[in-house]
């Protein structure tokens, strides 16, 4: 027992810190029902987890303390092969754990196909999120407005994103709100979210995606209705157009702040049915990428990070832009 | 590794040294490790087959005539090929290299017309970088057709063998081994030809 | 090509290692020639088809991969110990999560195992080597050098930095260029022509090569391992094959198999990769679970409990590790029913391990347990690998997944399964049979440091990564920021890896130490053994491990002797001549031909990939006609090594 008293006491600490530190955890800290049913299944499978650890460890710490080799071995019985009773009995509780997860696993897996229970009633915001290297883009079809980076939604409002991405696979995730999902190229994947607090929350692709995906993040605030839908007319009316030259250097791989416009590029490009897009505009702005490592690739990236800040540049010529862009 | 040989007369001749044995059964096995190759080149192709981008469709360009001339010259090659082990297993080393040959000639012959398919292909339109639905069908008939061509130049070396040699155990094992390998072939182009022409075709024109 | 693309320069870090590099190959070479070993190193080592000195180098070479990574995994954690580091960029942090990755798991991982399989197994079974000596060489080569070519790349061309799973479309010519990526596909290539090699050598080994009297039911449990593990490599290993393929036909032949244009498809490459993936990871893990078996029994003096059930526990997770490979992208919108159906498949995957681990734990019961440095590995992988088996199940729980995807949950999770039971393993192999491959034992002090050093240094790094994947930090990012709160947690962990790090440097101490030092053995019995390894009367099996073929009547059949008094003693006029394969340089020749090939393919210069290949069908062709049937060793020799008196 001495032995293994590091273990334990190891074990012990570590249990009480998780327990403790659950509410600072964000993924256990959800804002939105989404998240918050995922964070009861995993709270509901840990006390499973805890239940097995304590019996494994348990019964190890007695075997290991009793049977050990010391003078006045006591109960040694080499030629002991098995026995069908505990095996039974260890083959028949794994199977009724799996089946005590399984049921409510396989509910929610359900559930998180579509809107959230308590708002199933109300009509979703359609958000469509793309991704492409290393930023967000954000189009709202019905509001005909776009936002890179950034996100505003109404609170206790479903909202339907539909994912897709200009190159890489990402991952579309918001922890405080749910679960992530990937965005793919020449595809639509979509995700059900809905924020309960109004607030900031962040936002990122969790996929690996190359050189800056440590920064391919976005903030999501979630508002009053009737704020989001102030915000959603100002901004089509203050913000400027998005012109398809904008947007080509928006599909050249670096980041960009925050930018706002006032049309979508859903009126001429729709990644989830065109997969080649980002490539073809980096081949018109003369971008290609170069092997890392090489004198090229630096000088390649200087250009690039150039044609992005023109790119910020004009997207904030437009005066009153900044009053919708306050968050 | 033992060495122990048989010389019981009921044994074929492939069967009678340790090596022999081994091989052979070691042989099954890579064949099961190609069979687990293919079946991933076959679902590969599945998945893809309807992908075409702006380029035709596979079923759009297949022809049946090329297509029964290489299904005929390869079925018959394994049929040729049956008989080479039947005179091998009769100790008829002239019959055995005489039917191999012509297994062999079988052999190119359907590699001349998968080429010129390619080529026909290639001409219409269709190479391995017009769609992904091209790409499967080029590499999956392309392995098969590289395996075709391995199989003419290991045969070809064996039976270079089997006439320096006669007919051991060791030679006659390794007879026999190309024999499933090439069998095996014939049995890959069934599906090759059930699965990506036949169906592609019927896809196309049904 | 140009030269700044051809040598990786501007990195500090990379001219030192250039440097080590090139100082370290002139001191070997000038060792091998101040002291006359080029013969030596050529008889002894790189020609040898002995199973026992491939697995030694097989353990070597994993070893120095060990380092590799191990060094790897210490740049990752040091970049990471505080936030917003500047010790790495970005590019350069990439670059060494995916070799740390790729090396542990195919060039650290799987060598390991399979060294220990080759060193043991034959042993096992009572046979005097493999099936094919001459196949098992080339697998050993062709591993070894796909493992160099893979290796040189950080310093010649550029590592890959598309991570160790290389999803498509970032792993494509137009978002990864260069040859970085490349070295990945033609290294995993080749090594992988050895492993599925070594499948089938072993797989007919096992069925076809056991002494007489073992019926498969009297096999020792590391043996059923190691048959269970070939099954797997030779259904899974034709998928990476073919995977890998299709990734070079896109990058270096233009087609579309996996790219954004040409209505390549993505997703194919993650189903493909994670096809073989996941039974990739049973290949790793069974045999330390035979492993550990063997261990557990032999130091709690007592028969393994529920031999069948282990026995079929194995061949289910066998069986189920192709059906469940869907649960590594839950996230990629499969829809509802595939996500639940995996969901269960995977859960289910856990009854058979859980069946095990009490297997394991009555085997102890009713024994008399000692606390050898192997049996605290083994006891030390229960306590730890149940944490990476529970979380193993949370993280199946597909809706409760799409949290922990792609977090340092995922991270933490691997580590506890891939560290506690495979690496826990190598090192309890590794101990346990080092008097079978060198005639001496580990010093057992020093190893306890190494046990207690790493283990906690391995909770401390690893553990913190499950709060921190909840606390909702992503994987493979390079840095983050102060006010996300990770580090802390973050420093620790560092802190845990660095302890691990130290492990590792007394654990190569102790090799020398023990070299120095340690009394060498009489027996062949180190441990008071079970099985028929341990049978051979030298501490070290002579070439042809057995002067007299074993006859066995039962399970654990040599400590039933023991137990009975009967263990039988050669007498010289039992021997007869043994027949013996010759050795044979072609396939070291054979694998340096095929690092031509794949050194020309990664650059794209297809003359030397040509002409390497034309190297490699030539040393075909020449075996083909080689008829060398080996040779007899005679009595009077046999009863020399074994030295009886007349």
């Amino acid at each position: 027992m001495r032995r293994l008293k590091p273990f334990f006491t190891f074990g012990l600490l570590m249990a009480v810190f998780m327990l403790s530190g659950c509410s600072d955890m964000i993924v256990l800290d959800p804002k939105g029902p989404v998240g918050a049913e995922q964070r009861d299944l995993i709270m509901y499978s840990i006390w499973f987890m805890l239940f097995i650890l304590i019996v494994v460890y348990a019964l190890t710490a007695f075997i290991v303390y009793k049977y050990r080799d010391r003078k006045n071995h006591k109960g040694y019985d080499p030629d002991n092969e098995g026995s069908h009773l505990l095996e039974t009995i260890w083959w028949i509780i794994p199977i009724i754990i799996v089946i005590a997860l399984a049921i409510p696993t396989v509910k929610s897996i359900y559930s998180l196909e579509g809107p959230p229970e308590e708002s199933k009633d109300q009509k979703p915001l359609v958000i469509h999120a793309t991704s492409v290297n290393w930023k967000w883009v954000f189009s709202y079809p019905e509001q005909d407005i776009e936002t890179v980076n950034y996100l505003h939604i109404p609170e206790d409002r479903p909202v339907l994103f539909k994912l897709t991405s200009a190159d890489s696979m990402a991952s579309f995730w918001v922890p405080q709100l749910g679960g992530q999902k990937y965005a793919m190229a020449g595809m639509e994947t979509e995700l059900y979210l809905q924020a309960d607090e109004q607030g900031t929350y962040e936002g990122r692709n969790s996929n690996f995606t190359g050189e800056g995906f440590t920064n391919h993040t976005f903030d999501v605030m979630a508002m009053s209705d009737a704020e989001f839908e102030k915000w959603a007319s100002e901004t089509k009316a203050d913000a400027p157009e998005l012109s398809k030259g904008q947007y080509d250097k928006l599909m050249l791989p670096g980041h960009v702040k925050e930018m706002t416009f006032s049309s979508t590029h859903l009126d001429w490009v729709d990644h989830a049915t065109n997969a080649e897009y980002a490539l073809d505009a980096r081949e018109r702005l003369g971008y290609e990428e170069k092997i890392p490592h090489s004198r090229a690739a630096k000088e390649e990236k200087k250009k690039r990070e150039e044609e992005m800040k023109k790119l910020e540049e004009s997207e904030s010529e437009s005066e009153s832009h900044g009053d919708s862009h306050a968050h | 590794m033992a060495h122990a040989e048989t010389h019981d007369p009921n044994t074929p001749l492939e069967y009678r040294s340790e090596t022999g044995r081994l091989n052979i059964l070691g042989f099954w096995i890579f064949l099961g490790a190609e069979i687990a190759l293919f079946a991933t080149l076959f679902a590969t192709y599945m998945v893809l087959e309807h992908r075409i981008a702006d380029g035709p469709s596979p079923g759009e360009l297949f022809e049946v005539k090329s297509l029964l001339i290489q299904t005929f010259l390869l079925l018959t090659s394994s049929f040729t090929c049956g008989l080479a082990v039947h005179e091998m297993r009769r100790q008829n080393v002239k019959g055995l290299i005489t039917w191999m040959a012509i297994t062999l000639g079988l052999g190119l012959g359907f590699l001349y017309f998968e080429i010129e398919e390619f080529l026909h292909f290639i001409h219409e339109g269709a190479n391995i970088g017009t769609s992904a639905a091209w790409s499967g069908f080029f590499v999956l008939v392309g392995t098969h057709g590289a395996h075709v061509t391995f199989g003419i130049f290991w045969v070809t070396m064996v039976l270079i063998q089997v006439a320096k040699r006669g007919l051991t155990p060791a030679t006659s094992a390794k007879v026999f081994i190309t024999s499933l390998y090439w069998h095996f072939l014939d049995v890959v182009w069934i599906f090759i030809f059930t699965a990506v022409y036949l169906m592609g075709m019927v896809m196309h024109n049904g | 090509m140009k030269w700044d693309e051809f040598f990786v320069t501007g990195d500090p870090m990379i001219y030192g290692a250039d440097v080590s590099i090139v100082l370290t190959m002139v001191g070997i070479l000038f060792y091998l020639t101040k002291y006359k070993k080029w013969k030596w190193l050529w008889d002894e080592w790189l020609t040898t088809v002995d199973h026992k000195k491939l697995g030694i180098m097989y353990i070597v070479s994993a070893v120095l991969m060990l380092f590799r990574g191990g060094v790897d995994a210490l740049l990752m954690r040091t970049q990471l110990a505080v936030p917003e580091a500047k010790f790495l960029d970005s590019q350069h942090y990439n670059e060494i999560f995916t070799t740390h990755g790729t090396i542990m798991i195919i060039f650290m991982a799987m060598p390991f195992l399979i060294g220990l399989i080759n060193v043991v197994v034959p042993l096992q079974i009572g046979a005097r080597d493999v099936a094919y000596p001459y196949l098992n060489a080339v697998s050993f080569w062709t591993f070894f050098i796909g493992a160099m070519l893979f290796n040189i790349s950080f310093v010649i061309g550029g590592s890959p930095s598309a991570g160790w799973t290389s999803y498509m479309p970032l792993a494509s010519n137009e978002l990864s260029p260069g040859p970085g990526q490349n070295y990945y596909l033609l290294g995993l290539q080749i090594a992988g022509i050895g492993t599925l090699l070594t499948g089938i050598n072993f797989l007919v080994t096992i069925l076809k090569m056991r002494a007489p009297g073992m019926t498969l039911f009297r096999m020792p449990m590391f043996t059923w391992s190691s048959l269970v593990t070939m099954v797997i490599i030779i259904f899974a290993f034709p998928i990476l094959t073919v995977a890998l393929a299709l990734m070079t036909f896109d990058r270096l032949f233009g087609s579309h198999f996996f790219t954004l244009q040409g209505a390549g498809m993505d997703m194919l490459w993650a189903n493909l990769f994670w096809l073989w993936g996941h039974p990739e990871v049973y290949i790793v893990i069974l045999p330390a679970f035979g492993m550990f078996s063997e261990i557990i029994s032999t130091f709690s003096r007592k028969t393994l409990f529920g031999y069948k059930a282990m026995i079929w526990s194995m061949l289910l997770i066998a069986g189920y590790s192709f059906l469940v490979w869907v649960h590594h992208f839950f996230t990629m919108g499969s829809g509802a029913l595939v996500n639940s159906v995996f969901s269960i498949t995977t859960m289910a995957i856990g009854i058979p391990t859980g069946v095990k681990i009490f297997n394991w734990l009555f085997t102890m019961y009713r024994g008399k347990i000692q606390f050898t440095t192997p049996m605290l590995w083994s006891l030390g992988f229960i306590v730890n690998f149940v944490i990476g088996g529970v979380t193993g199940v949370m993280l199946a729980m597909a809706a409760a997944d799409y949290q922990y995807h792609n977090t340092y949950f995922l991270v933490s999770h691997f580590h506890y399964v891939l560290i506690a039971g495979t690496v826990f393993a190598c090192f309890a192999g590794l101990i346990y049979w080092y008097p079978k491959m060198f005639g001496y034992k580990l010093n057992e002090r020093i190893g306890k440091w190494v046990f207690w050093v790493f283990t906690i240094g391995f909770n401390v790094c690893f553990f913190p990564q499950y709060f921190l994947g909840l606390d909702g930090m992503p994987r493979r990012v390079y840095t983050y920021s102060e006010e996300s709160g990770w580090g802390p947690l973050n420093m620790v962990s560092t802190i845990g890896g660095f302890m691990m790090g130290i492990a590792f440097l007394i654990l190569v101490y102790n090799m020398y130490y023990s070299f120095r030092y340690a009394k060498r053995e009489t027996t062949g019995d180190a441990w008071d053994g079970r099985t028929l390894e341990w049978s051979t009367p030298t501490a070290m099996p002579p070439f042809y491990n057995f002067a007299k073929i074993p006859e066995v009547t039962g399970l654990d059949h040599f400590w039933r002797q023991k137990q009975a008094g009967k263990v039988e003693k050669l007498k010289a006029e039992d021997i007869k001549p043994i027949h013996m394969p010759s050795n044979s340089g072609v396939p070291f020749i054979m694998a340096s031909f095929f690092f031509v090939a794949g050194f020309g393919m990664v650059f794209d210069w297809m003359w030397m990939a040509i002409a390497g290949m034309i190297g490699v069908f030539a040393t075909l062709i020449y075996r083909s006609f080689e008829y060398n049937d080996g040779y007899y060793v005679s009595v009077e020799e046999v009863i020399e090594t074994e030295k009886i008196s007349k």
